[in-house]
């Protein structure tokens, strides 16, 4: 009889850890890049747009570094365009459909205060290649974290529409937060090793930022203790995950044997 | 009062090479043709966001996603500095904005032409940028300060994009067949549309002679053109790709490529309104502006009565 799951090795679990950070990222920021042209106001559309040029050149490093670590001959955009959707280990939070401007920013608010606690300590890891993307890409998620707050004040605290549209959209988000926290077996590996972190750690000062924020936009709490949903990181997705990675990867599957960078 | 006097000084510091500014008297038709054409120049910017955002998910690298958003952002950027600069003349950009959305302020016509294949992208940054750089090179030496200064940091920003649509057009012209087919058609289709990006000829445009009494352009429609297809044709030659026009023909005399007549019908079509993707742009822009509103003003709301927290507090 076969074992039922084989031993992960290191270099399996950092491989796995690098793509779900990628996948995060590569996934929110195509979902986010569809405001371009679209945005509620020029200085938004420029905003989001730099945004989502963050967070898919953030993708694009970390796919960069997964390729080496795989260390099998492939580049980051096998990761992006050579994978389905039973592969993709991004969080369900980030596939979401882009919804109004509201639900933007308050899924980018709750990623952003996230990456920014476990960007914070995973300045510490024993990887220098690891740490000086995580010290560049730092600069930029306070950014996102700062934007995405400011807006998150306005539109709570700005007219009975906003705020009851943005309360609307924290509700809707709410059961998707608790994949944040997910950890498994790769996590233990990559903590034990120096090179993760474990995100319980920051969980009650990412839950403080968040619930003084809501609370300054004059907003309610969602409760915490509600249904959560789960999976992500096993490659269980909803079902918009699939037409997004259609419309991404056509035009680069229809011509593999094509140059296209 | 515009008496000739006044006039007559106005026309002085224009001939000899000043730039006005802001605060400085201008003849009042002045101000409205420079209201009327950085506007439309704003405009264009924008709506030139559409027809190659429609890529932005499909780009088919990694690399070439971030090139193009970083791309189109910039577009934005454009936009926004020559709203800033044409709003030193005493308007608004929402009455800008609603003379384009609701009203008749014009648009480039070239963003009503559609974007069906990834070559689309890169035919657009060398043929649409790279008219865009002739027209933007002689604005920056325009006679309204703003504007000029507004152009010459466009144009530095255009110059890459034109790079990159080249290189790409390039790479896929000597690529597989199923690319160099793409990059051919994507070639076809953008060249006539690009040569009408310089306006009718200057017969049939009423505005050019006073604006380059101004100075606020100088050269004319044709001038500007005839010099966009001097250099394309070149460009065209070195990477392998057609342009598509049979009576292309160097001139000895002249010294410039002769070519073909423009198809004045096609480009007065698309002018009126009917160009395939006309309905859709306005749509996409009404629509984001009307569905933004809610946005906007909750910053205002927001803002008020921030103000009225922190005057309390003092
Ligand atoms: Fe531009
Ligand atoms: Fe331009
Ligand atoms: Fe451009």
């Amino acid at each position: 009889m076969s074992t039922a799951t084989k031993e992960l090795t290191k270099q399996e679990a950092f491989l796995t850890y690098l793509l779900r950070l990628a996948d995060d990222r590569l996934i929110l920021g195509q979902r986010n890049s569809e405001w371009c042209g679209h945005g509620p106001q020029l200085e938004e559309d420029l905003a989001i747009a730099n945004i989502s040029l963050d967070l898919i050149g953030h993708a694009t490093a970390l796919y960069e570094y997964a390729a080496e670590v795989e260390d099998e001959g492939h580049d980051e955009d096998h990761f992006a365009y050579f994978r389905d959707d039973r592969e993709f280990t991004n969080l369900q939070l980030c596939e979401l459909p882009k919804g109004d401007f509201g639900f933007t920013i308050a899924r980018q608010f709750l990623f952003s205060a996230f990456s920014y606690f476990q960007y914070e300590r995973l300045k510490e890891a024993q990887d220098e290649q690891f740490t000086g993307m995580v010290n560049k890409h730092l600069k930029e998620i306070k950014y996102h974290l700062r934007h995405s707050r400011e807006w998150v004040l306005r539109l709570g605290d700005g007219t009975e529409e906003s705020h009851n549209r943005i309360q609307e959209s924290f509700d809707e988000l709410w059961m998707y937060t608790d994949e944040l926290f997910y950890m498994d077996e790769v996590d233990e590996w990559m903590i034990k090793e120096g090179l993760g972190v474990d995100s319980s750690e920051f969980k009650d000062e990412w839950k403080k930022l968040v619930e003084d924020t809501l609370t300054e936009a004059t907003l309610t709490v969602p409760d915490w203790d509600q249904f959560m949903m789960s999976g992500s990181r096993k490659g269980i997705h909803t079902e918009h995950l699939g037409h997004m990675l259609a419309q991404m990867q056509f035009l680069r599957r229809s011509y593999p044997d094509a140059e296209w960078k | 009062m515009e008496n000739q006097e006044k006039l007559d000084e106005f026309q002085a510091r224009i001939d000899a090479g000043e730039k006005i500014e802001p605060k400085d008297w201008m003849p009042e038709r002045y101000r409205q043709q420079l209201i009327r054409m950085m506007s439309q120049h704003a405009h264009s910017e924008i709506v030139g966001m559409l027809p190659e955002g429609n890529w932005i998910e499909r780009a088919p690298s990694l690399k070439r996603k971030l090139v193009l958003l970083a791309k189109v952002q910039d577009e934005a950027g454009h936009g926004l500095y020559l709203y800033s600069a044409t709003e030193t003349l005493g308007i608004d950009r929402s009455e800008l904005v609603d003379q384009y959305l609701y009203g008749n302020a014009k648009y480039s016509s070239i963003f009503n032409y559609p974007t069906m294949t990834y070559a689309d992208i890169c035919a657009i940054g060398w043929l649409v940028d790279g008219a865009a750089i002739v027209n933007q090179t002689m604005l920056a030496r325009s006679s309204y300060g703003p504007y000029s200064r507004a152009n010459v940091r466009i144009c530095k920003e255009e110059s890459f994009h034109k790079k990159q649509g080249y290189e790409m057009l390039a790479k896929m012209a000597s690529g597989t067949p199923e690319q160099q087919k793409m990059a051919q058609d994507a070639v076809n289709r953008w060249w006539w549309p690009s040569l009408m990006m310089f306006g009718p000829h200057d017969s049939d445009s009423p505005n050019s002679a006073e604006l380059i009494k101004w100075q606020v352009k100088l050269k004319t429609n044709d001038e500007l053109r005839q010099h966009f297809v001097d250099r394309m044709v070149m460009e065209a030659e070195a990477i392998d790709v057609t342009l598509p026009d049979p009576d292309l023909t160097y001139n000895e005399e002249t010294g410039h490529w002769d070519f073909g007549e423009i198809p004045w019908d096609e480009f007065w079509n698309v002018v009126k309104g009917n160009g395939i993707m006309n309905r859709d742009r306005m749509k996409a822009r009404r629509s984001a502006h009307e569905n933004g509103e809610w946005v906007r003003e909750a910053a205002v709301e927001y803002a008020r009565k921030k103000k009225l927290r922190e005057e309390k507090a003092s």
